[in-house]
């Protein structure tokens, strides 16, 4: 890249980044760069060895580095430039971008239109106030992926697991596969984060115990980890006295949330919502900001890979869209909120004037068995849809048909219980 | 009658199936009813590791079975590949082991691996 201005750039080539850039080329506009501070475009899926992804989108099971084989061969296919080894330094409101590449040194130029899809980083040990030493042998549970599966390092031999997310689970199966013994993994929550088929394939198969309602209260060990101890939580989720015992380990690894990467959005004058820690978007993913759109995980953390990429479709549509017609700026907008039992939900807002069916995602947040959720604007009900269970570990979405946006200013999402 | 959660894909719908019979109930989908009534016969599962990888940027290769093998084989079929040595360049779907360990599954490459520039 030698130019002072490109018509889209894309922050990131994971699976949203890839996307957002295949469905802009796809709607016509020719001028597309990719960042990736990576050595290899793909974003995480090349450390996701497991099983699970694209079963929407390739309408296959395949691996994380075979769906991202995937996006890379139709990347190949079109002009979009990738430039890897890249780190965006900051991006300002009027969209100019600084960078540094290894092969590009110092890069400043200037975007018609910018999609955000940064990704997003793991919580760790001091965000979550872990008690007792800080011996070696304590890893995020994505670090320890890395660590086994690119770079080739085993990372211990006796492995406790703190929080139930999909990685933590993922990673009991892993690390036992590798000939490790993992004591346990200890979920705070009555209930596990992470998707129920991962709970069965990586746990119930390799019957590894999971103690929901518990937490590690205390790190034991000087060089090394030797041990933790675990107590069990009550309903307010503080520890119970008297309930604590030990088990001896020589690995702990973290999978305690993720942390939308948001850090170049706030340099772009984006707004953030306080409930996803990402981006306030309307129905076409495009931010406060005029031509700046959002997608993936640095928008709001995603259980599965093929919702990431359809995010980002959304996203590399309406950016083309944007460059080809421009967007009328300060439309009115409805605003979308979580009611009762609803965590947040994504879109933020849709515009008055739209008039295709928007599709809501938005998390529970505790677990429902027979529920319903609910939609309502000021004047009341508007429509309900029954769900069998809903938890806060798997992204709920409902469509709205445009008549629904008609008359009002604010639709709300709720969720309620049906009792028999 | 036996319960079981789907794992055929993330929606992980609640099986029963019934033992003698093998009728499954509680599925959305045809896999399901595949699914279930595999499961309490002869309960099959994909293995995903990696092997060594010789003469590439990265030193490790994701490798995959390209069909599902018995449950009961995965501990043993994993420490098959321990030591097993690739060596770029490698394509997707390249066979890194035939036959692995009798099981009918060839091991297969999970990505493409071009040679290191030396």
């Amino acid at each position: 890249m030698n130019k002072n201005h490109v018509e889209l750039a894309v922050i990131g080539a994971g699976p949203a980044g890839m996307a957002a850039a295949l469905a802009a080329w796809e709607s016509g506009i020719r001028d597309i760069v990719i960042l990736e501070r990576g050595s290899v475009p793909g974003g995480i899926l090349p450390q996701c060895i497991h099983n699970g992804f694209g079963l929407h989108r390739f309408k296959e099971e395949l691996t994380g580095p075979e769906y991202a084989g995937r996006d890379l061969e139709l990347l190949k296919k079109t002009g979009v430039e990738i430039l890897c080894n890249t780190m965006v330094l900051s991006i300002s409101p009027d969209r100019c971008i600084d960078a540094v590449g290894k092969e590009t040194g110092y890069l400043s130029f200037t975007a018609d239109s910018i999609i955000l899809a940064m990704g997003c980083r793991e919580r760790t040990a001091g965000a979550i106030l872990l008690e007792g030493s800080r011996p070696s042998g304590i890893f995020s549970a994505g670090t320890a992926q890395r660590y086994i599966n690119i770079e080739g390092y085993m990372v211990g031999k006796k492995a406790v697991i703190l929080g139930s997310g999909d990685i933590g689970l993922i990673m009991a199966r892993r690390m036992t596969l590798e000939g490790a013994k993992v004591e346990a993994v200890v979920e705070l929550m009555p209930y596990s984060n992470g998707l129920t088929r991962n709970v069965v394939q990586c746990l119930e198969d390799y019957n590894i115990p999971l103690y929901l309602s518990h937490t590690v209260t205390k790190v034991h060990g000087d060089t090394r980890i030797s041990g933790v101890s675990i107590t069990k939580v009550d309903e307010n989720r503080i520890p119970i006295a008297g309930s604590e015992f030990d088990i001896d380990c020589d690995t702990l690894l973290l999978s305690v949330g993720l942390i939308p990467e948001n850090e170049l959005s706030k340099t772009a004058g984006v707004e953030l919502d306080p409930r996803t820690n990402g981006a306030v978007v309307d129905e076409n993913m495009q931010t406060e900001a005029e031509g700046i759109f959002a997608c993936g995980n640095v928008l709001h953390v995603h259980d599965l890979v093929d919702f990431v990429s359809a995010e980002g479709e959304r996203a590399g549509k309406s950016a083309a869209e944007y460059l080809k017609n421009g967007t009328a700026k300060k439309d009115s907008y409805i605003l979308v909120k979580n009611g009762f039992g609803v965590g947040y939900t994504v879109p933020q807002r849709i515009s008055t004037n739209c008039k295709t069916p928007v599709t809501v995602f938005f998390r529970v947040n505790r677990v429902y068995k027979k529920s319903e959720i609910f939609i309502s604007n000021e004047k009341g009900e508007m429509m309900s849809f029954k769900r069998e269970r809903m938890a806060p570990g798997e992204m709920e979405k409902i469509v709205i048909s445009p008549d629904k946006l008609k008359s009002g200013n604010v639709i709300i999402i709720g969720a309620r219980a049906i009792t028999q | 009658m036996k319960e079981l959660t789907c794992i055929v894909c993330p929606r992980g719908c609640a099986l029963r199936v019934d033992e003698v019979t093998f009728q499954v109930t509680g599925n959305s989908c045809s896999r399901g009813v595949e699914y279930g009534a595999r499961e309490v016969r002869d309960p099959q599962r994909t293995l995903t590791t990696t092997v060594i990888l010789e003469e590439a940027v990265r030193k490790r290769l994701p490798v995959k079975t390209d069909r599902t093998i018995q449950k009961s084989m995965m501990a043993a079929c994993a420490a098959a590949t321990n030591g097993i040595v690739a060596t770029a360049p490698i394509k997707v779907g390249d066979i890194i082991i035939e036959n692995l360990l009798g099981t009918g599954a060839n091991l297969i490459a999970g990505c493409d691996m071009p040679k290191r520039k030396s």
